[in-house]
Parts: structure tokens; C-alpha cells; sequence
């Protein structure tokens, strides 16, 4: 274990704790637009410069490890200024449409806007303008939001070992893009969202259907697999819009194309909403009571006469846990076959 | 008695730019023809060599007779058949066309190390190298030296690396050598991309193997088994010769497997940088060598703990290398006779702008900047007024004409807010605007960041608009104050050197010419004349002979006036081409 300071405050961490970690663990603040503890450092956004002693220059808490006695301050009158100047810039080159823009509630730079109170900008000048838009069917990409963190693609690296972006062009051009400026064309498995601290990068499912303060959040596991995500819905006026997916969960947040996007059929119109029976060669909507005692009759029949091996049972991943839990139980204990499966096992 | 006739022929860029080939081809079509190869008795060679710096007076040809050189300036292929006449033949040199003291003056305060076999040897024939001491160094090295032996006496010299920093090498070394790792490379570190910098260039281009003889001892040293070149592909010509020198230097056993029969291996390898100035920086570098894009990450881990592969790695610049194989040769108190206390040896600048002589020079470490210009640069061009020098290029500054006795060193020049930097120095006269001068080097920095960090990729190019509102006559009051601060929080900010150093420009000009930026953002004036927008050219009456010169050359028809009659000029038509003022004969005609 390594022993610190940070601001005065004495902090026992592992060897190899980046500053930004070991303060995180103090339940010290410090800002930063491009770390994500899951992904290598990266130093790009230099929000989190901190002063060391004995360091002749500022550092960066979420590059520079931890070492035995070391002091740090992660706040002072130059340390402020330099923030406020690096978020100032980043606006100066940004839509600033946070009245129209999904993120709104929930965006990183826009709290540090307001933590900063960057009303006026003495930075204002050119701003990067991009005509052209993805027809990907997924992910919204508005490359003028873009703060060039990096997340999306580390994320699309590091974890999804995918690459499927990465930067292109230099300076005040640098812009994260698919090969060739073309539409993007992946697995589509939606982490580059789930990481981007603006609104560079929305889910198309979700847009227009809702502000963050309007959403109410219900965590629930992923039914496609086997793996149990942990996800969470966004459900606005009572539909589902998004699912996340929190950092600190069994999957880390990380989830793929059917946890994350997956989710239209719960409210789509050709969905059985009342039972039916085929009556004269065509489907009547009938009770439950009806329909429950048909099949049960159904069943027992084929049970008496040809064993309870002659059903089977076959449960989709678009009920929820419970239910599949449920259906596999029915079938074992109360029709007495383990013919049962489920597209995603049991 | 034998004569013996050796023509040595300037072909570096310069020199092939001004004709050199031609010139080449000239004197051997011109020596068959008159059968000068029988007359000397096959004792007559003509050879290509490298850069020697003064490029201004290209195409310059040695004529070496009898161990006699006369160096001649300006030579065209027409030219040639007079010199084989007269000179090789007759014996009688041709005085108008040989070069004058002037040609001497820029060479006497300079101090030949790295450059001493520039032009003087076959870039291309490592037998000529040889002859002159070449691969002297490692044939000691391997033979008598242990690796803590040579990071001695590179310690002892004082060298520090040319690339920028300053590093001493022999410390870079050292560091690399304890590193405990079956693998470690070495890094010839030749991206080159300062505006205007050509020093590495010239020193592969003339006498590439030195640099490869620097990187064996130095992989020796590290104990590194394989090296790469770094280089960008707009070099073609120092690539070609330095792929040519690999080859020699593997077949005579240099370089590969077992070097000089000893329990030591070492192979180089070329890779071609895109053209990025920012992949000079180290880590941007490796990332390209790695094959992925070239953008710095933070330093620590250095590259001599985590560098190329994850594998420890020295990167050395081109001249730092070159120097090496000289002080194994001569000695490490040999090389610490030059410069001052801690900048040891000699320096290669490029040095242009407002110069009587621009070229290459190198020169001892603690030369005064006024040697610099006005002995071996000559003065100011048509004996103007020298304003300013800007050295270390786009990450240097201004050092005003107050202090142009500063010693040249690291410690002098970055005290006053420049750099040494790789060598770039541009000298300013009365005729150029501060402020434009530090909007012309932030363009660059800007356009060359990576984009990787904030401060550098959007703080740069605030610092641009805020200059090119400045120059062109939209500066606001404040604009100083934020043009100030905006700098020091790149500097402070910036992830890697390039934005760390991108404001000198900015800044450096500001503390010394700041009433030049006042006066384009107070008065709208240019007080050097250079900014268009705050230009006006106007007739003085007084002078104006109505001969309507100027409104005839005047492209946009602004020039008014009955013939014999004062003119004058419609200022809403005017577009400041300056053509009036090039034509009047009177001087009739004010700029400002
Ligand atoms: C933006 C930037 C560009 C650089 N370009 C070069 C270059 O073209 N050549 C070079 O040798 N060093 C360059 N450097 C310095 C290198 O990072 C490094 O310090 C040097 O190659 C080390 O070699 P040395 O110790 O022999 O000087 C650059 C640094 C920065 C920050």
C-alpha cells in the first residue's frame, strides 16, 4: 500500500492507483471529460491537472501513478483558471444547443459549464461544421458535440477489440470518424454512447421521446443471454426509450447490440396483448380464463396418452427472468418432462 | 611528375535544386572530350558531396589540384568547358567565377564537427568515409571499450541532444543501460519538421554514415539489437542515400550479425514518417513506428522505461548521433573545448531570413548571436536595420536586437523566452511586423497539433484568430491581455511539447514589441508596413508629376488624374498590391 497526501488529506492506496483513482477513493472531486477508469488513461481533456510538489509542472491525476509521500494539491488559483479556460474553449467550438440537445441533464460539459458559470465566452471563433450525417440505423453522430475524449474509441478497442473509428485529420480538424468518412458500419453494440460525456453520440431509438428529468429509471437484468447484464430502462411515458447500464455492475456497463437496442418489441402494436383461440380456422380473442383452461385440458390430454416427454417447451429471451424462471419450473414440475430450453439456455 | 585533378561537386538538396547534376555530367562529358583522363594519368575523379552550408551559392564546385582547392560559386553547366580549359588544363584559375573573401568570412567563426566531412566526402561511398576516419570509432569501441566505458566519455563531453530538449545523451544512455530487458531499441530520431530546418537533412544527405556509426556505438552502449531511422518520406534523397549506406555498412561488416567479427549484432531499420511535425515529438514517434496515429501520451513512463513495443528505447536525435563517432575519436575534452560551462560543443543552425549569407552553419556553442549575423551571416540584407532573430523555430522566440550579444547556449537563450530548439534561425529586419511574424508561426503549430488535447488544438487556434484579427485591423482592446493568458494556460496545459511551446512566439514578441501590437489595435497601423488591411498608400501632392506611371500599373484602377496634374489614389478602390509604390519615380507615393 502507498501513503499520500491529497490536499492535506492523508490516503492509503494500492501501488499503481492513478492520482485521479487514489482521490476518487478520498471522495476527492476532481474534474475530467476524458477518463473512464475502465479504459487506459489518456490525459487528452487536462481537466484534472494537479500540482505535485516537487513536480516542476502541473500533471495529470488520471496519467500520473502514486508514489510513497507524495503531495498533492488538486486545486489552486492557476489550477481553476486553466480549467475554466479548457472548458471556455471546448465551448467556444460547440453548438451550445443544450435547449434542443438529449443530453441536456445528463452532460458532462454542460455541468462543468455550470460549475464554471461560462455565461459569456472570450473565446469565441470558428466553429467545426459538419453537413454530413450517418445513416447508420443505431447511433446519432453530431461530430460538432464531439470533444474529442477518445472514450468512443478506446471503448470500441479496448473492449470491443472492434475498432471501428478512430481520429482522422490534425489539429482543430481532428474528428472521430469510421474508415473513410463512411456510414458507420459495426456490430453496433452501442458502448461509444454509453461513454461519451456530450451529445455526440445518442441513441436514434431514444431521440425526441423524452427529457432526462422526465425519466424514470427501473434496473432490471438483460433477458437475451445468459451473461445476466444488469441494465437499466429509461422509461418515459410509460415506454421504454434506452437502456444503460451502470459502471459498477457485474458487466461493468458494458453491454452489446440486443441489452442495449433491443428493446422496441415491448411496445410494438403487433404484439399479443390478449390471448387467442382458433376457432373455425380463425384466431378470437378470448378470456384468460378460457384460454388457460384450454390449454391446461390440452395438455393433460396429450400427457395421458402419449407421456409428458411428448411436450416440450421453448421460452424466449424477451420475457423477463422471472417468467422464464417460471416457465421452466412449470414445465419439470408440473408437466414432468425436461424437455425445456430457451434461446439463450437454461 | 603526376597530376592529380579531384572535382568535387555540391549535390545536396540545394545543390541538385541549383543544377547540381547537370554541372556533374558537364564536367565529365567536358574532361573526355578533352581526354584530361589520359593527360593526369587516370588521376582525375570527379565526385558528388554533400551540403557545405552555403546554399545561397550554389552550385559550388571544388577543383582540388595537386592537394591546391579553388572553390567556385555559381556554376552553370555552360560554365564548365572555360573552367577544364583554363583551370585543369592551363593551370590558371578562373578569378571571376571563384568564390571571394566573403565566402571565406562565413566560414572562419564556424567550428566543423558534425558537418567537418559535409562536402568534403562521396555520400555515397563509404570508402570515402573511411579514408577520413571513418568507423575509427566503433572499430575502438568494440575492440578495447565496454558499454560503461563509451557512457563515460560521452558524459565526460558534455553532449546534450541537439533535438530539442537538451537531454544530456549520456545520461539518456545511462538511464537505458541499467534498464533490465532482453530487448531495448535505439531511435535515430530524423523527422525533422520545424519550418525552414534542414540540419539533419544535410548531415544524412553528406555524410550519412556518421550517424549510423553514432547509432551502432550507442546500441552497443544500451545494449540494443535493432535500431530504427525515423524519417520523412519528403526526404527522398537523404533516404536514398542513407538506405545506400546501410548496405555498405552491413557488407563491410559495420552493421548485422556479429559486427567486426565481435559477439555483437545490430540491424537498422528505415521507417518513412508521413510528414507530421508533431511525430518528432518521442512518444507521437514510437506510436507511429507502432503503426498506429501519431499523438503524444504523457510522459511518464519516458521511453527509456516503456518506449517502442513497451520495450525500453533511446531516442536520439540526427546531429546529437553524428557527433558521437567524433568524440570517441577525438576524446571527450576534445569535444568539451567548445561551448560554455554546461552547453558543451558545436550546434548546427539554419540560418535565414533577413542574412547577407543564408545556409547552413555550425557553430561553437557560446557564439554570440552578433558573430552569428553579422561575421558569418554577413549583416542585414541591403544593410537595413536588424530588428529581431527568432531562434528554436515555431517553439522559440523573439530575442530582440537589444540582446543579440547573448551567448547562444541553452541555458542564455531560454532564459530570454526562446530555445535552442533543432536549430532554426530566422534573422528579422525593420521591414517585418511582429505580430505577423508570430501569426505566421502559430499557423503552423496550429495546423500541426494532433487535436489530441484541448488547450493545444483549441487554444492555438483562438491564439491564431485573436493574431489574424490583430494584423488584419479588427484587433480589440483586451486582445493583449487574453492573447497573454490564453498562452500561459496553454503552456501550463498542453500535454506534450508542441503546445507547451506553441505561445513562445506569441509571448516572446509581446514582452519585446508589445507597442507593435498596440499600435494595430489603437492606432490601426502597421509600423512596419507589413499588414495590408492597415495600409494606405497615398500621393503626395507636392512630389506628383502627373506622369500616370502608377495608374497605368495600378491593377484595380484606382489612380485618378489628368496628365501633368497631381494624381490620386481612390482609397474604397485600392487593394494595397503596392504596385503604385514599386513604379513612381518620384517617391511620391507613402506607404503607411
Ligand atoms: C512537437 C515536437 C517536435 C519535435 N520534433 C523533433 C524533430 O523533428 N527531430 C528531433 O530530433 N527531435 C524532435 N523533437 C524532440 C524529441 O521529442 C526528442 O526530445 C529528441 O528527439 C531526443 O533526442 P536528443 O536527446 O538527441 O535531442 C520534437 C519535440 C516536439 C515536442
Amino acid at each position: 500500500m502507498i501513503t499520500l497526501l491529497i490536499d492535506g488529506k492523508q490516503v492509503e492506496v494500492k501501488e499503481g492507483t492513478t492520482i485521479l483513482e487514489a482521490a476518487r477513493q478520498a471522495e476527492i472531486y476532481i474534474p475530467t471529460l476524458c477518463d473512464d477508469p475502465r479504459l487506459e488513461p489518456y490525459g487528452a481533456c487536462r481537466l484534472c491537472l494537479v500540482q505535485v510538489k516537487g513536480m516542476p509542472r502541473l500533471v495529470t491525476a488520471c496519467t500520473t501513478p502514486v508514489a510513497e509521500g507524495m503531495e498533492v494539491q488538486t486545486s489552486n488559483e492557476q489550477i481553476e483558471r486553466i480549467r475554466k479556460t479548457i472548458v471556455e474553449l471546448l465551448l467556444s467550438d460547440h453548438p451550445n444547443d443544450c435547449m434542443v440537445c438529449e443530453k441536456a441533464g445528463d452532460c458532462t460539459l454542460q455541468e462543468l459549464a455550470y460549475f464554471y458559470n461560462l455565461r459569456e465566452n472570450r473565446f469565441l471563433g470558428e466553429r467545426r461544421q459538419y453537413a454530413q450525417r450517418d445513416n447508420n440505423p443505431f447511433i446519432e453522430r453530431d461530430m460538432e458535440k464531439c470533444v474529442l475524449c477518445g472514450k468512443c474509441v478506446r471503448v470500441c478497442e479496448e473492449v470491443q477489440a472492434v475498432a471501428a473509428i478512430d481520429i482522422a485529420y490534425r489539429g482543430f480538424n481532428a474528428k472521430v470518424t469510421p474508415p473513410f468518412e463512411k456510414d458507420l458500419n459495426c456490430e453496433f453494440c452501442g458502448q461509444c454512447i454509453s461513454v461519451c460525456p456530450t451529445g455526440a453520440l445518442i441513441g436514434k431509438l431514444s431521440i425526441g421521446r423524452g427529457r432526462q428529468k422526465d425519466i424514470q429509471k427501473v434496473d432490471t437484468i438483460c433477458p437475451y443471454c445468459g451473461c445476466g447484464c444488469n441494465i437499466t430502462l429509461h422509461v418515459s411515458r410509460n415506454e421504454i426509450i434506452r437502456v444503460s447500464s451502470s459502471p459498477d455492475n457485474i458487466n461493468e456497463g458494458w453491454l452489446c447490440v440486443k441489452g442495449r437496442f433491443g428493446f422496441k418489441f415491448v411496445n410494438s402494436p403487433d404484439r399479443l396483448k390478449k390471448p387467442l383461440i382458433k376457432k373455425n380456422g380463425k384466431f378470437e380473442e378470448v378470456s384468460w380464463d378460457e384460454a388457460l383452461d384450454y390449454v391446461a385440458s390440452k395438455f393433460r390430454e396429450i400427457k395421458d396418452r402419449y407421456g409428458p416427454d411428448a411436450i416440450g417447451g421453448l421460452s424466449s429471451a424477451r420475457c423477463t427472468n422471472e417468467e422464464n424462471y417460471l416457465f421452466q419450473k412449470f414445465i419439470r414440475a408440473t408437466i414432468g418432462t425436461n424437455n425445456v430450453d430457451h434461446c439463450a439456455r437454461y | 611528375m603526376q597530376k592529380e585533378v579531384v572535382i568535387k561537386i555540391c549535390m545536396g538538396t540545394g545543390g541538385i535544386a541549383a543544377g547540381g547534376k547537370e554541372v556533374m555530367q558537364a564536367f565529365i562529358e567536358e574532361l573526355k572530350q578533352q581526354g584530361i583522363d589520359a593527360t593526369v594519368e587516370k588521376h582525375c575523379s570527379v565526385h558528388q558531396v554533400g551540403c557545405r552550408g552555403f546554399c545561397a551559392r550554389d552550385v559550388l564546385v571544388d577543383v582540388i589540384m595537386n592537394g591546391e582547392k579553388t572553390t567556385y560559386q555559381f556554376i552553370k553547366p555552360d560554365m564548365v568547358p572555360r573552367i577544364v580549359e583554363e583551370h585543369i588544363v592551363g593551370g590558371v584559375v578562373v578569378d571571376e567565377w571563384a568564390v571571394k573573401e566573403d565566402y571565406h568570412a562565413f566560414h572562419e567563426k564556424q567550428v566543423k564537427v558534425v558537418l567537418a566531412d559535409c562536402g568534403e566526402i562521396d555520400p555515397e561511398s563509404i570508402d570515402s568515409y573511411i579514408e577520413r576516419g571513418g568507423y575509427e570509432a566503433l572499430k575502438r569501441v568494440l575492440s578495447e571499450m565496454s558499454p560503461e566505458e563509451v557512457i563515460k566519455v560521452i558524459k565526460d563531453s558534455g553532449l546534450r541532444g541537439r533535438g530539442g530538449a537538451g537531454f544530456p545523451t549520456g545520461l539518456k544512455w545511462e538511464f537505458a543501460r541499467q534498464k533490465n530487458s532482453d530487448t531495448k531499441y535505439i531511435i535515430c530520431n530524423a523527422d525533422e519538421g520545424d519550418p525552414g530546418a534542414f540540419m539533419d537533412r544535410s548531415i544524412i544527405e553528406g555524410n550519412p554514415h556518421s550517424v549510423i556509426e553514432g547509432m551502432v556505438i550507442g546500441a552497443y552502449a544500451i545494449g540494443a539489437k535493432t535500431g530504427y531511422v525515423y524519417i520523412r518520406a519528403e526526404y527522398p534523397l537523404a533516404v536514398e542515400r542513407l538506405k545506400i549506406a546501410l548496405a555498405q555498412a552491413k557488407e563491410k561488416k559495420f552493421l548485422g550479425e556479429n559486427i567486426l567479427g565481435k559477439d555483437f549484432s545490430f540491424e537498422i531499420k528505415i521507417k518513412l514518417g508521413a510528414g507530421a511535425f508533431v511525430c518528432g515529438e518521442e512518444t507521437a514517434l514510437i506510436a507511429s513506428i507502432e503503426g498506429r496515429r501519431g499523438m503524444p501520451r504523457a510522459k511518464p513512463p519516458f521511453p527509456v522505461e516503456k518506449g517502442l513495443w513497451g520495450k525500453p528505447t533511446v531516442i536520439n536525435n540526427v546531429e546529437t548521433l553524428a557527433n558521437v563517432p567524433y568524440i570517441i575519436r577525438n576524446g571527450a575534452s576534445w569535444f568539451a573545448q567548445y561551448g560554455t560551462e554546461k552547453s558543451k560543443g558545436t550546434k548546427v543552425f539554419a540560418l535565414t531570413g533577413k542574412v547577407k549569407n543564408t545556409g547552413l552553419i555550425e557553430v561553437p556553442m557560446g557564439i554570440s548571436l552578433r558573430e552569428i549575423i553579422y561575421d558569418i551571416g554577413g549583416g542585414i540584407e541591403g544593410d537595413r536595420r536588424l530588428k529581431a532573430v527568432q531562434t528554436g523555430g515555431p517553439s522559440g522566440g523573439c530575442i530582440p536586437e537589444s540582446m543579440i550579444d547573448i551567448s547562444v547556449d541553452y541555458e542564455s537563450l531560454q532564459k530570454v523566452g526562446s530555445i535552442v530548439g533543432s536549430g532554426g534561425m530566422v534573422v528579422m529586419d525593420e521591414t517585418d511586423c511582429m505580430v505577423n511574424i508570430a501569426r505566421y508561426f502559430l499557423e503552423f503549430t496550429q495546423t500541426e497539433s494532433c487535436g489530441k488535447c484541448v488547450p493545444c488544438r483549441i487554444g492555438t487556434k483562438r491564439l491564431l484568430e485573436i493574431l489574424t484579427r490583430i494584423t488584419d485591423g479588427r484587433g480589440r482592446p483586451g486582445d493583449i491581455d487574453l492573447l497573454l493568458i490564453l498562452s500561459e494556460d496553454i503552456k501550463a496545459g498542453s500535454l506534450c511539447g508542441l503546445g507547451q511551446t506553441a505561445p513562445n512566439p506569441v509571448l516572446s514578441t509581446i514582452k519585446y514589441f508589445r507597442d507593435e501590437y498596440e499600435a494595430h489595435i489603437h492606432d490601426k497601423r502597421c509600423p512596419a508596413g507589413v499588414c495590408k488591411n492597415l495600409l494606405t498608400y497615398t500621393i503626395l501632392e507636392e512630389f506628383c508629376k502627373g506622369c500616370t506611371m502608377c495608374a497605368r500599373v495600378c491593377p484595380a484602377g484606382a489612380i485618378v488624374g489628368e496628365k501633368k496634374k497631381p494624381h490620386r489614389i481612390v482609397q474604397e478602390i485600392c487593394i494595397k498590391c503596392g504596385a503604385c509604390f514599386e513604379t513612381c519615380k518620384f517617391k511620391a507615393i507613402r506607404k503607411g
